[in-house]
């Protein structure tokens, strides 16, 4: 019988540090980039992920779309972040002004809870 | 041995073909629109489902669905797939289905599709697990997606909004010549660029209909296909998967299609200068963008621009979407059998005034998911054999 990778799968693991505040991810020794989302080997080539460290939540704007809701409700600014560790993420920009996301713009990661799930989400960089 | 080099190139064709129920077809189950038009594409073959010993399905509403319809067919198929890779699941059936009867291991494959979507929910019907990473967001998915892709092609190339509704105007134009489509009114430009934005930079005139559909097709190994009514040989076949989430597509502007189209192609011992048309999925007016450029129709960077001289229209160069494609003819949630039931049409001669004359080879290029997984299939008369 072979034994677990882990106590805990890299899903719930991600999702549990969130939780606690800190946004961590894995990195490939290999390519020497982040991994996102965790998984239980590196993706492409099935060698060892290193344990969860913190990353910096520094990142680049992608690629962003403008999602209109019904008034009152703000537009979503729905955004593809280039971490700086490596790793890119779906995410979204609270609060942001639709009209001054752009491309390449550097944006910053925060965490908040909306119902019960903790998740990344960004706001411009200062 | 290569793919392209183990392909059975051309030894297996496709006998019948049918679509049924397109637009509105209330009162019928998709399992009933699967089963309507599979009977038909058999007619079509001039065979029975007692025949059928391959039996390849993708349910909107049932994950089993492979099993319901081997049921209400009343048959016992030695295979039956129900692969699902969204919108190109009937394309991989079809690469499936010919491995398949070439190795003697069936004789005769139904592939078939039904949904009653716009009767029956009145938006795009969908299965999918809520990822744990992007559910959160409250992004509006799948056109999200898409729209991500198609504000980099934009930044990356210079590709406008224009570019994107003269795909949709493209699609109208030949919608207009075929009374199975379901948007068929005139509209201009203007008129398509003004269209409810849904997520930047795609409007509602850049999003496939809602539709219901259902079809089939039929297919046999080549020495059987030569006693039907008009065998339309498949000449080559490949697919691959490159993500399910937008986030992890390797590049937003580069798809599958780069991977999947060359395989087909070289299986096919042909080049796009052979291809007379191309039936794509176009769930987005981005969709058609990429997909030329990824099947070397014109070079990555410059779909926009070669959509927008028209090429793609009626009396273009390349007639693309000549049903009117998902955009305008029908979109009943997983749209890529209907790509490979217009290129049997037109190959055969039987597609009425929107016809291209001297067809001989036509590409039919499935999608699934957000641009995730690509198929592509290469038919061509018995004369390109």
């Amino acid at each position: 019988m072979t034994e677990p990778a882990t106590d805990t799968a890299p899903e719930s693991a991600y999702l549990a540090h969130l939780a606690g505040g800190r946004f961590m991810l894995q990195r490939d020794p290999l390519s020497g980039c982040a991994v996102f989302p965790p998984r239980l080997r590196a993706p492409g080539h099935g060698g060892v992920l290193g344990d969860f460290e913190p990353v910096s939540g520094r990142g680049t704007v992608h690629a962003v779309t403008i999602q209109p809701r019904r008034p009152p409700e703000p537009a979503r600014v729905i955004v593809l972040v280039d971490l700086e560790e490596g790793g890119r993420m779906l995410s979204h920009m609270p609060g942001a002004d639709p009209d001054s996301v752009a491309i390449d713009d550097v944006v910053m990661a925060r965490i908040v809870t909306e119902g019960d799930v903790p998740t990344v989400v960004f706001e411009p960089a200062t | 041995m290569s793919w392209s080099d183990a392909f059975p190139r051309g030894r297996t064709a496709v006998v019948g073909a049918s679509t049924f129920g397109l637009g509105l077809c209330p009162g019928y189950s998709a399992l009933e629109m699967a089963a309507e038009a599979g009977y038909r594409a058999l007619d079509d073959a001039g065979l029975t489902i007692a025949a059928v010993d391959g039996l390849f399905v993708a349910l909107p509403d049932d994950h089993l669905g492979g099993l319901a319809m081997a049921e209400y067919f009343g048959i016992t198929p030695a295979i039956v797939d129900n692969n699902r890779t969204g919108g190109s699941s009937f394309l991989c059936h079809s690469i499936h289905a010919a491995l398949a009867l070439d190795a003697g291991l069936i004789d005769v494959a139904l592939i078939t599709y039904g949904s009653n979507q716009r009767s029956n929910a009145g938006k795009l019907v969908s299965a999918l697990r809520a990822s744990p990473y992007e559910t959160p967001h409250g992004a509006r998915m799948p056109v999200g997606g898409y729209a991500l892709a198609a504000a980099r092609h934009m930044h990356d190339f210079g590709t406008t909004r224009e570019d994107f509704a003269n795909v949709a105007l493209s699609a109208r134009k030949w919608a207009q010549k075929n009374p199975e489509a379901f948007a068929r009114d005139d509209t201009t430009i203007k008129a398509l660029l003004a269209a409810r934005m849904v997520s930047t930079p795609l409007s509602v005139s850049d999003c496939c209909l809602v539709t219901d559909g259902a079809a089939a097709v039929v297919m046999t190994r080549m020495d059987r296909a030569r006693s039907t009514r008009a065998p339309i040989p498949l000449l080559g076949g490949a697919a691959t998967v490159t993500h399910k989430e937008i986030a992890a597509m390797p590049d937003l502007t580069t798809t599958g299609a780069a991977i999947s189209g060359p395989r087909a192609m070289a299986a096919a011992r042909i080049g796009p200068g052979d291809v007379d048309m191309v039936q794509l999925y176009d769930a987005f007016t981005i969709n058609t963008i990429l997909f030329l450029e990824d099947l070397g129709f014109c070079p990555k960077g410059e779909g926009g621009r070669f959509v927008s001289s028209g090429a793609i229209a009626p009396g273009g160069t390349l007639p693309v979407n000549t049903n009117g494609g998902g955009l305008s003819c029908n979109h009943p949630g997983m749209y890529g059998l209907f790509t490979m039931v217009e290129a049997v049409r037109q190959l055969r001669g039987e597609a009425g005034e929107r016809q291209v004359p001297g067809t001989e080879i036509a590409v039919s290029h499935g999608n699934g998911g957000v641009l995730s997984s690509q198929a592509t299939l290469i038919f061509g008369t018995e004369a390109t054999l």
